[in-house]
């Protein structure tokens, strides 16, 4: 079993270097074979290693070399197979299999096909180093590595100059977030020895020294979950890396890669357990981003931008969870995401497709009829993130609510209102792009349709994945099994006993708080229904400016000039500043001055001899020597 | 005799060329030449044991009355540094040949000079013989720069030239002091030199005259102002030897003398040193933001990378100095690289100014590759030869100290911002008349490009293979 784990992430890298080495020989259905081959063996290899958890509950542990070895300090390249693990390769193979076999379709055009392949298997290859490293510096080979193909993969179209800043603005940013998961990375070896998860949790566990060791390794790491997450305040990438292919933004920007942030504080629940401080900061981020994302989502009218901020908004429960400490609903509601939001993504990119590369929604309208595969799963999709009861996204979010509510009663309630604005934005964009008339153009119109074959069919599996994806958490009041939970119990059990929750509330007020949520939610449906399909109403930038609050909104805030202005700026000003001042004025003119002395010094002997400076150096150098052996005998 | 062997090839070679004028010819020596170290060393590098202190060691004495030897040696870090001007040098004299350099015999024999005195630093246990090397590597390449160099290169060359000379003149005195400090009969040998045990103020003199001469080479902010120009300006075989190899000969010099020589003064001052490598560190990455010619932007770079290096060198933590020594390696390794693409795009384009360029991506598909993964390396990702060192540094400074940590880390967002940038105006974007006829990598250039490729991922994947090396050079260094 444990050459199978080291296996996994294997195929994806043979098939980058395959793909890679070949980029200009390779016909595009070698290409398909292969990048989506490589993904499907990733897949088969993950669902044996599952098993092999479920049956025998042992994690799997596979040690390859050690890759750096210093004194006292040594790091091997060793991978950790354990239930949460296991989980993430599901999700990752199985999401990135689905999305591979779409783009076969969506990208069947592009003149960088081959190349997209690639990169799309490299992400693959580093998504399960991430997941795998069974220490936090393989963990981070994987992190950088992710950030980097989400960089090759939103400048895609590398001609547009929008596009790759994009792509730019999204590695530093992560960049960032890097900054602060390295300088925890270096406390947690420092207070534990170790880089080594093992290590780290069981001698978190006994720890103790200063309980802000603690506190600040878990903060430090959360800087690198903000950026890689997109919270509060390093989210603002994410929107514009919609710039790249819709099949990425459903893969990287949507299921596997901005979730890793959630994976990585999951991973460490021992540390944050400890650190109940730093739960209140998870959660409050978290519930923040999660309202103040989904409020800007009301007002965007790219299609794909509003899918941005949704998932922004989402990943801010997941962290909700993590922070209220219903670690089993963050994960829960990271593998409904993936399904559904995937699945937005595609839905969304067959709809720009069918559009001609439109993506405004205001520009659709009517879609429904000439685009019904795509409309019925994209319904499937949207009620599931709604929160609608049997779809997968009611369970996950309703676990995460109910610990959310154990917690606190606060954040249960801005937790409903996320909800509430959650189900008002996705139908407004569901009733805007498919219902009431075609607001498109003439040519557009003559091209409505679905025909790629490789597209629709990872539509309906995603859709069936939405739809059942819940079952695998059914809580108890509904007189269900919650096999998740069973599953990863092994490892969030330790955090659960550490963080004593009480989460016995009442079936009967469990009952309550589910009616309450899910009809909020319907009626925020009905009213989207109300407003954008009864009467019809088209959103434009006129309507968007009654007021300052509205227009603010709309505007996301200003954050991104907010940042431009007071971040952006001053830097290039400062690096400006050092180079014409300090630099050239300050420092080199003063090297300038001296040595002019020495010259001009030079030029007085010249008089005597007619030798160059380095002469006189020379001259005096014997003369010093000279003196130093003269005083030795 | 190893060790002497691989000082005297390039010489032998270097005198050769340097009588000859068939430029072809002179071409096919100074590469083969090059290919002969690179073998000696790869032989060396079978032979060489890892357990001895000093390997190829010989001592013959030289001037007897004076007490000075030829006294040589290689330990790990030595070792390794041959190996980088080994592995440099054939790729530098390969990449020149797409230049013209008039007065080709002169050229390539400075060239091999510079490779014969590179040696020379990194392989003398005299103190003497050190200083000597070390001088005589600036007289090759003073002139490589003065007389291929482009815009006002007279100005720029002597004040290169007059900094580094006159700063070193101190290090001279330093050694001299020392030296008559050895029990009689006095020597130059670092055997004793090393065991001297100098009392706090003897330290205190030594520790500056040292540090001010390695300061200067390094160099180590502020003491760089030469830099930037002389980057520049040089041909790019100068830069590339300046900037591969001239700052490790400064890194090597601390550690060979400055270490053993002044464990106190480095107590009471190492700090202030670190905190201005530091600065340079952010002040070389800042100001690389806003540079619009790629030359000049490595060089703001490149100081950048090397003052990260000397602060962890004087954290004198051995995690640190070992991060230091892999980044030695890799540093040099990308920096070439970096001018190897900057010559390439001079050579088609006439200029290197970054907002002429753009769109290369689509007509040098290759190229756009090479210089993706060398930027990788720079911006020190993962499994590049780029990231094991500067973990490793980093981590070793948060050990020393968090704050000063810390602030040194922000370079990885700066390194980021600058390389980015630059690769993103080059490379991508819409091609303009120029770059759409842009061409690819030609099969010299991949033959360069290749070597560099491979050795990025080698070190990035087995970076054990570096540190096996001078595990215990740097164990013994810093366990004095």
């Amino acid at each position: 079993m444990n050459y199978i784990v080291a296996l996994i992430p294997l195929f994806p890298l043979i098939g980058f270097l395959a793909i890679g080495l070949n980029y200009n020989r390779l016909p595009k259905n070698i290409t398909s074979f292969i990048g989506t081959g490589s993904i499907f063996l990733s897949f088969v290899l993950s669902i044996l290693v599952f098993v092999n958890i479920l049956q025998t509950q042992q994690p799997i542990t596979v040690q390859l070399y050690d890759w750096i070895a210093a004194e006292n300090f040594t790091i091997p390249f060793a991978f950790l197979a354990d239930q949460l693990t296991a989980v993430m390769l599901l999700v990752v193979t199985g999401v990135g299999f689905l999305i591979h076999v779409y783009s076969i379709g969506y990208m069947r055009d592009d003149e960088g096909y081959n190349r997209f392949f690639a990169y799309m298997n490299l992400f693959v290859f580093s998504m399960l180093l991430l997941v795998l490293g069974s220490n936090y510096v393989i963990l981070f080979i994987g992190w950088e590595g992710v950030g980097l193909c989400s960089y090759l993969l939103i400048g895609f179209w590398f001609k547009n100059t929008e596009y790759n800043n994009a792509a730019k603005k999204a590695f530093i940013m992560n960049r960032i977030g890097d900054f602060g998961f390295l300088l925890g990375m270096f406390l947690i070896y420092e207070t534990f020895g170790s880089f080594n998860y093992a290590i780290v949790f069981s001698k978190a566990a006994v720890f103790e020294g200063c309980p802000c060791a603690i506190f600040w390794i878990t903060m430090l790491l959360f800087v690198g979950a903000i950026g890689k997450s997109a919270q509060i305040p390093l989210y603002t990438w994410l929107p514009d890396a919609m710039a790249g292919p819709t099949p990425v933004s459903a893969l990287i920007h949507a299921a596997t890669m901005v979730t890793a942030g959630v994976y990585m504080v999951a991973r460490s629940g021992i540390l944050y357990a400890l650190a109940p401080e730093s739960l209140v900061v998870v959660a409050s981020v978290g519930i923040v981003t999660a309202l103040f994302a989904a409020s800007i989502a009301l007002y965007q009218n790219d299609i794909k931008k509003i899918l941005a901020y949704s998932t922004i908004s989402q990943l801010g429960y997941m962290f909700v969870g993590l922070g209220v400490g219903a670690f089993t609903g963050a994960i829960f509601h990271l593998i409904t995401h993936a399904f559904f939001k995937a699945l937005l993504f595609l839905g969304a990119g067959s709809v720009i497709h069918a559009m001609q590369g439109e993506q405004d929604i205001t520009k659709m309208g009517g879609l429904k009829k000439n685009l019904p595969k795509t409309y019925y799963t994209f319904l499937i999709a949207s009620l599931a993130i709604a929160g609608i009861p049997p779809l997968s996204g009611f369970f996950s979010k309703d676990e995460i609510l109910l610990g959310a509510f154990n917690y606190n009663i606060l954040f249960w309630i801005l937790g409903v209102v996320g909800a509430v604005l959650t189900s008002f934005y996705m139908f407004r964009l569901l009733f805007l792009t498919f219902f009431t008339s075609f607001r498109g153009s003439d040519k557009q119109k003559e091209h409505l349709g679905e025909h790629s074959k490789t597209m629709n069919i990872s539509l309906i599996l995603l859709a069936i994945l939405s739809a059942l994806g819940g079952f695998i958490g059914i809580p108890e009041i509904f007189g269900g099994k919650h096999y998740l939970s069973e599953f990863l119990n092994p490892v969030f059990a330790p955090v659960h006993k550490i963080l004593l929750l009480n989460q016995n509330a009442s079936p009967m007020k469990e009952y309550i708080l589910i009616g309450i949520t899910v009809f909020a939610s319907a009626v925020a449906i009905y009213l989207a229904y109300y407003k954008f399909s009864i009467k019809g109403i088209v959103p434009s930038e006129a309507n968007a400016k009654t007021n300052i609050v509205t227009q603010t909104v709309a505007r996301k805030y200003y954050i991104d000039e907010i940042y431009d202005k007071g971040v952006v700026k001053p830097i290039l000003w400062f690096s400006q500043f050092l180079h014409k001042v300090i630099e050239l004025k300050g420092i080199d003119k003063l090297v300038n001055k001296i040595g002019s002395l020495v010259i001009d010094s030079g030029n007085k002997l010249r008089l005597i001899q007619t030798g160059t400076t380095g002469f006189y150096l020379l001259a005096i150098v014997i003369g010093i020597i000279a003196m130093l052996l003269i005083n030795l005998f | 005799m190893l060790t002497f062997l691989m000082i005297l090839v390039p010489f032998a070679f270097s005198l050769i060329v340097f009588f000859m004028k068939d430029k072809d010819l002179i071409r096919k020596l100074a590469f083969g030449s090059s290919i002969i170290s690179l073998l000696i060393c790869i032989y060396g590098a079978f032979l060489f044991d890892k357990s001895l202190e000093y390997n190829f060691y010989m001592n013959w004495t030289w001037i007897r009355t004076l007490g000075v030897n030829l006294e040589f040696g290689l330990d790990g870090i030595g070792f390794l540094l041959v190996m980088l001007v080994s592995f440099l040098l054939p790729l530098i004299i390969l990449s020149s040949f797409s230049s013209n350099y008039s007065g080709t015999g002169n050229f390539y024999a400075l060239i091999l000079l510079m490779q014969s005195a590179l040696y020379g630093v990194f392989g003398s246990l005299d103190g003497l013989l050190f200083y000597i090397y070390w001088e005589l590597a600036l007289v090759p390449i003073y002139f490589i720069t003065s007389v291929w160099g482009g815009v006002n290169r007279i100005r720029i060359t002597l004040k290169f030239f007059i900094y580094t000379l006159s700063s070193s003149l101190f290090m001279l005195v330093a050694i001299i002091y020392v030296y008559t400090l050895t029990p009689d009969p006095h020597t130059f040998s670092l055997f004793v030199i090393c065991k001297l045990n100098l009392t706090e103020s003897q330290q205190f003199w030594v520790f500056w005259a040292f540090l001010l001469a390695l300061a200067v080479k390094i160099p180590i902010f502020p003491f760089h102002s030469w830099q930037p120009d002389t980057y520049t300006v040089s041909p790019t075989p100068g830069s590339m030897l300046l900037s591969g190899l001239m700052p490790k000969m400064g890194l090597f010099g601390v550690l060979r003398f400055i270490i053993p020589l002044c464990p106190l003064a480095i107590e009471q001052y190492g700090e202030y040193v670190v905190i201005f490598a530091v600065i340079g560190l952010i002040y070389g990455a800042l100001i690389a933001i806003r540079q619009k010619e790629i030359k000049r932007l490595i060089a703001f770079s490149s100081l950048s990378h090397v003052g990260l290096m000397a602060a962890a060198i004087f954290t004198i933590g051995e995690n640190a100095v070992s991060g230091s020594v892999i980044q030695m390696i890799s540093h040099g390794i990308n920096v070439v690289a970096m001018f190897f693409i900057a010559d390439i795009i001079f050579l088609r384009m006439k200029t290197t100014q970054i907002d002429k360029l753009g769109g290369i991506a689509k007509s040098a598909p290759k190229l756009a590759i090479f210089f993706m993964i060398v930027m990788l390396a720079n911006v020190a990702l993962p499994l590049t030869n780029g990231f094991v060192g500067e973990f490793l540094m980093l981590g070793g400074l948060f050990s020393y100290n968090k704050i000063i940590a810390a602030i040194a880390g922000l370079s990885i967002i700066f390194g980021a911002v600058y390389m980015f940038w630059l690769y993103q105006k080059a490379i991508f974007g819409q091609t303009n008349a120029q770059t759409a006829i842009f061409e690819d990598l030609t099969a010299r250039e991949m033959a360069i490009a290749i070597p560099i490729v491979i050795a990025i991922f080698v070190i990035g994947l087995y970076p054990t293979m570096v540190t096996g090396f001078s595990e215990n050079a740097v164990h013994h260094l810093i366990n004095l």
